[in-house]
């Protein structure tokens, strides 16, 4: 597994939504171009990708310096609406993994079904004993996890990393 | 006497000597074999000591089942107690090590304990806790401590590291035998995604060994062939030398895979633990067979009939060279054959069955064997070895009619179905008369989530004994064909549970069921007698199955002797639950990576690269660490922790307090919200401003507290404890979910969103007045107010706020500019003598102003009102959490333990935790206490020992001196005070 690249990206933009789905939909394809994205999936337009989270709940991950700009529009689209939009471009930590063995390296600290994850799926599990979510890129894998226990994060990755083991 | 027979041995590779030892002593065996089949073919034949009589014991079988052949393996930090060695392959290098013996296996002190066995039967433990109290703690336990115990425990850290893999797949079959080759077939063609396990090395279970003709092949061709099949498919996962250990509810499987323990190279992970969620669990497992309770069948050289088969066939290893048959079925002539076939003698065949006439006892009794039925063994003679067997008949008392010189015996009782896996989640059994086995009653399988059976099992695990039994079931499991084989008639068993039926007392005393545990018939009836009907009684009263073998051996065997003691049926007495892990799991298998520095995640603040190149001592608050002191060189802690004291209070301190809760709620309702959530009001907090607040649960108690800052109309966020930011976010989300779902309020967690800076001190305004950006002025921003602006060009969240006394600001910002505001505040600071502080200078300087924290004051029986904080509840509202609670009568007690501060006479600190000593004793003859110190320090703002405390009507009693307990020395004295000892109206804050 020596190929693989593990590498700790500087900070993504991102934006944590809640609300009713039906609302945060369409205030996100009025201000992004994403389709509201199905249970569990994502979806993208430009540099920005929509996720859904939970039932009530999208997070958008974009460029670090247009997360401000972009939640003040989001703000402002649902207005009178029930909704909550935070920029949490802060709080998590992701990471870039790129090699042929990368979903073998990850099925040794995640219990994500690799044989039966959507090419657009955000898996949100948790890695060792810490939560996580990951989802795939054209070369492979991106890996999120809270911003504190990055370093953990990485230390159990590069421990899994050795041949054989 | 044992030996490596010339040929044969289809597992091992005469061309590959291997070197090991045995205590000490240099030995030689071939790779391919076990350490049990490698000692044996030196003529080792005593393995071990027993547990409690130190009886000498050598193996009796050749799998996981193995009670007797414990050994320790390895040396220094890869040594490894209790692994069997009918399991453990043979490695270049290997050491090993007999266990339990002292001070040599061969010569063993605590024998004695053999022939004083009269006076250890069951319960004998138990019995020495009614004895006078010192006999056990002068006699029993160092005599029990000394006596008992298998290996010894490892006395350095594991060099190995563990690792988990977490796999997925629609059918997991777990065993590697015919059965199990068949069902993976099968479900392979139908397009399934499989996993195989099997923990020998080698697929093909006994039918390898013991041969047979499948799909017109030997069977041993037939194997190879599915396996290859198998490998070849993408959608299937072959694993060798993984154990299933456990079946848990889901569909959810622990299999234990080695990966080092059979080759000299240890590098690479040592266990690897497959967690796997299977669609459903074939459990291929096969079946063991049972010993025969007969006076010495404990004896070395007394062996399972198909160990003995094994040992032959697979390793060329011959247990003896006259070996006596004793069995209740068929299938122990096969033994005979294979013994024969070696060219060794078998003298006699002992049958309990009075009359058979099947095709293999036919060939056997022509090949000139003397078969003598109706009879079994009265008794086996030796002490160390087999010397010969007394013969007797079945149906008598044991009276000798002949004498049969021999060096080994092979026993057969009749196979128990391997259960395990099908139980573990609920599946039932059933009774077989005719089979003589509880074997899985498949209209009771253990059931999934969708109400139907998720594990099956297949072969010899469902009862099946015969090579097309066997195929046909397996077939069946999965619903394939079955491949091809002869049908071999076979006479019925016939159950022997005592042999001879009327053995006495004397015999009965000589008859082991549990050999690792060194349990008897005799311990079985005794129990029985005295009153331990239920089976699960018995069996922790005489610990029969509770060695690491967990009865696999002795459990049928034990429950048919409760049983017939009983008067009642096999099925009426049942079994004893079979609970995971099918072998003993090693510890590191299950930690996995959680070790060394990955053991807990370590939660890092942005701010904690730059504390640990500044010589921060730590201390771990949950997850995180947090510097509690920065010790300069030559400076003891608390040296420094008074020197941050002074500081802070005399000029600038900074504190990192990014791990505080900081909790975004938000909603139309949230006003509405949080008045019920904290005891005073926050739906009337103006935007701009703060409160305190405190939190309590329904019961009244007071559970976190905190500042709370209003942001705009429907927006507030709440600062909760470092603890507290996980526990009240599920608090505040376990109300909104399940008790006001119709509520619009969101909350959301920030806390690692934010980096938070502490300002503190009497320099405070002036630092961040250099930085410059916002007006930091008392009239912009006075105390309990905040303001959104940029300090230094960051953009950051300033609140006024104090928890100290001193004139402070704490500055929320993005995480990822935390560490450059930090330096840039500790760069502005020079001028005005700023110093970091840790969490201990934070507690000081609380409790120098009086201030509560959570976890010190409270511990989960303190209300509000116990800490004098009446002011911050609510009287205006209808309800909050905990208004109710506090109603109780309890809570208004006029002596109730209240919050006061606490002064010692003589200038030291109280003890932590001391209690305040009152009149008398109480009826259990301890001291009458009236309260206790809840937080202590010396306090170096006014160098003298200060303490918080409660104490029985405290706030009545101002000026009082009462008494505290301290360990090991006399009585403290100090006297009630106020417990705000420092600036007690706030007039350094309000500046």
């Amino acid at each position: 597994m020596s190929d693989i690249s593990i590498e700790a990206l500087p900070p993504v933009g991102m934006i944590a939504l809640r609300g009713e789905m039906g609302s945060l939909g369409r205030a996100v394809e009025a201000v992004t171009d994403c389709a509201p994205p199905e249970q569990r999936m994502s979806t993208r337009s430009g540099d920005v990708t929509v996720m859904w989270m939970a039932p009530d709940e999208m997070l958008i991950v974009c460029d670090h310096g247009a997360a401000g700009a972009l939640a003040q529009k989001l703000t402002a689209q649902l207005s009178d609406v029930f909704a909550t939009v935070v920029e949490v471009s802060d709080a998590r930590q992701v990471f870039d993994l790129t090699g042929a063995d990368v979903e073998a390296l990850l099925s040794k600290l995640m219990p994500v079904d690799f044989d039966r994850l959507g090419a657009t799926e955000v898996r949100r599990t948790r890695m060792a004993q810490v939560p996580a979510a990951l989802w795939r890129h054209s070369g492979g894998y991106h890996v999120m996890c809270f911003r504190s226990v990055a370093g953990y994060a990485m230390r159990l990755m590069e421990d899994a990393r050795p041949v054989g083991g | 006497m044992s030996r490596r027979l010339k040929t044969g041995g289809r597992l091992i590779d005469r061309d590959r000597p291997v070197e090991f030892t045995f205590d000490g002593k240099a030995l030689r065996g071939y790779a391919g074999d076990t350490l049990a089949s490698a000692l044996l073919a030196n003529g080792q034949r005593v393995m071990g000591r027993s547990f409690k009589y130190h009886r000498p014991r050598s193996v009796v079988a050749a799998g996981p089942e193995e009670p007797n052949a414990l050994m320790e393996i390895g040396t220094g930090a890869r040594f490894e107690p209790n692994q069997r060695a009918t399991v453990q392959p043979l490695w270049e290098g290997l050491s090993a090590r007999s266990q339990n013996a002292w001070p040599s296996l061969a010569f063993d002190v605590g024998r004695v304990n053999d022939l004083a066995s009269r006076f250890l039967p069951a319960g004998f433990y138990y019995k020495t806790f009614m004895a006078p109290r010192p006999a056990w703690k002068h006699v029993f336990e160092p005599f029990i401590r000394k006596a008992a115990g298998l290996g010894s425990a490892p006395t350095e850290a594991d060099a190995d590291r563990y690792e988990f893999k977490y796999a997925f797949c629609d059918t997991l079959v777990v065993g590697g035998g015919i059965a199990g080759l068949t069902a993976a077939l099968a479900a392979m063609r139908a397009g399934e995604r499989v996993i195989l396990v099997e923990s020998r090395a080698t697929l093909g279970g006994r039918a390898a060994t013991d041969g047979a003709e499948i799909d017109g092949k030997a069977a041993e061709d037939w194997i190879k062939n599915a396996v290859e099949a198998l490998e070849k498919s993408e959608s299937v996962t072959l694993v060798a030398r993984c154990e299933g250990s456990g079946v848990y509810d889901h569909g959810y499987v622990i299999c234990t895979e080695d990966l080092t323990g059979f080759k000299a190279d240890k590098s690479g992970p040592r266990e690897r633990v497959w967690r796997i969620r299977a669609g459903r669990v074939i459990a291929a497992t096969g079946a063991i067979e049972r010993p025969l309770s007969f006076a010495g069948n404990d004896i070395p050289g007394v062996m399972l009939a198909s160990a003995v088969r094994d040992y032959l066939l697979d390793y060329g290893v011959s247990p003896g060279e006259r070996t006596v048959i004793v069995t209740n079925n068929d299938d122990a002539y096969r033994t005979a054959k294979a013994l024969l076939e070696a060219g060794l003698r078998v003298p006699a065949i002992l049958d309990v069955r009075p009359e058979v006439n099947s095709p293999i006892v036919r060939d056997i009794k022509d090949l000139g064997v003397k078969v003598h039925m109706g009879r079994g063994i009265a008794r086996v003679h030796g002490n160390d070895a087999v010397t010969g067997v007394s013969v007797c008949l079945q149906a008598g008392d044991g009276a000798v009619m002949q004498e049969i010189r021999c060096d080994a015996v092979a026993m057969s009782g009749g196979w128990s179905p391997v259960v395990h896996l099908w139980s573990h989640c609920g599946g039932k059994l059933l009774w077989d008369a005719e089979r003589a086995m509880f074997r899985p009653d498949p209209a009771r399988p253990p059931t999934g989530a969708d109400g139907e059976g998720f594990v099956k099992t297949a072969g010899a695990a469902s009862g099946a004994l015969t090579t097309a039994e066997v195929l046909a079931d397996a077939a069946e499991t999965v619903g394939g064909d079955a491949p091809s084989t002869a049908v071999v008639e076979e006479a019925p068993i016939r159950p022997v549970w005592v042999m001879p039926e009327g053995a006495g007392p004397k015999l009965r005393a000589k008859m082991w069921l549990d050999y690792q545990n060194d349990v008897k018939v005799s311990d079985v009836r005794l129990a029985a007698q005295e009153g331990f009907e239920s089976v699960e009684h018995a069996k922790r009263y005489t610990t029969l199955g509770m060695a690491t073998d967990q009865g696999k051996l002795s459990n049928i065997n034990g429950l048919a002797v409760l049983a017939d003691r009983l008067d009642r049926t096999i099925p009426e007495v049942g079994t004893t639950t079979f609970r995971p892990p099918y072998t003993p799991t090693t510890i590191g298998a299950l930690a996995g990576e959680a070790r060394g520095e990955t053991f807990q995640p370590l939660r890092r603040t942005p701010m904690h690269d730059w504390a640990e190149t500044h010589g921060a001592y730590w201390e771990p608050v949950g997850h995180w660490r947090r510097a509690y002191c920065f010790p300069r060189a030559g400076e003891s802690h608390a040296d420094a922790v008074s020197r941050e004291v002074k500081n802070t209070r005399e000029h600038l301190g900074m504190l990192d307090a990014s791990t505080l809760g900081k909790l975004l709620v938000r909603g139309p309702d949230a006003g509405r919200f949080l008045d019920m959530l904290y005891t005073n009001m926050m739906s009337t907090l103006k935007p701009g401003r703060c409160r305190y607040g405190l939190m309590c649960d329904e019961n009244g108690f007071l559970i976190d507290d905190g500042v709370v800052a209003r942001i705009d109309e429907q927006t507030w966020l709440c600062h909760t404890t470092t603890g507290g930011a996980d526990r009240i976010h599920g608090w505040m989300e376990d109300w909104l979910q399940c008790e006001w779902w119709d509520w619009k309020v969101h909350v959301v967690n920030l806390t690692e969103q934010f980096a938070q800076i502490a300002v503190v001190g009497p320099n405070a305004r002036r630092v961040l007045e250099k930085l410059g950006g916002m007006d930091v002025s008392a009239e912009a921003l006075p105390f309990m107010a905040w303001a959104d602006g940029t300090l230094g060009g960051v953009d950051v969240r300033l609140y006024r706020i104090s928890f100290s006394g001193e004139l402070s600001y704490e500055i929320a910002v993005p995480a990822s500019r935390g560490a450059a505001l930090w330096s840039a505040l500790m760069e502005a600071g020079a001028d005005f003598d700023v110093m970091p502080y840790g969490t201990e200078a934070l507690h000081i300087m609380r409790a120098e102003k009086g201030f509560i924290m959570i976890g010190d004051e409270t511990d989960g029986t303190v209300v509000p009102q116990d800490l004098g904080l009446d002011w911050a509840i609510s009287k205006k509202k209808d309800d909050y959490l905990g208004k109710r609670g506090q109603m109780r009568s309890e809570f208004h007690k006029p002596d109730r333990w209240k919050l006061v501060g606490l002064e010692t006479l003589d200038g030291t600190a109280l003890e932590d935790g001391a209690y305040a000593i009152g009149e008398g004793t109480n009826a259990n003859g301890q001291t009458v206490v009236q309260g206790r110190v809840t937080s202590t320090y010396h306090s170096p703002t006014l160098d003298r020992g200060i303490a918080m405390g409660l104490v029985a009507r405290g706030p009545e009693r101002m000026g009082e001196v009462i008494r505290f307990t301290r360990i090991g020395q006399e009585p403290q004295e100090a006297r009630i005070v106020s417990p705000v000892f420092f600036d007690p109206e706030g007039e350094k804050a309000n500046v």
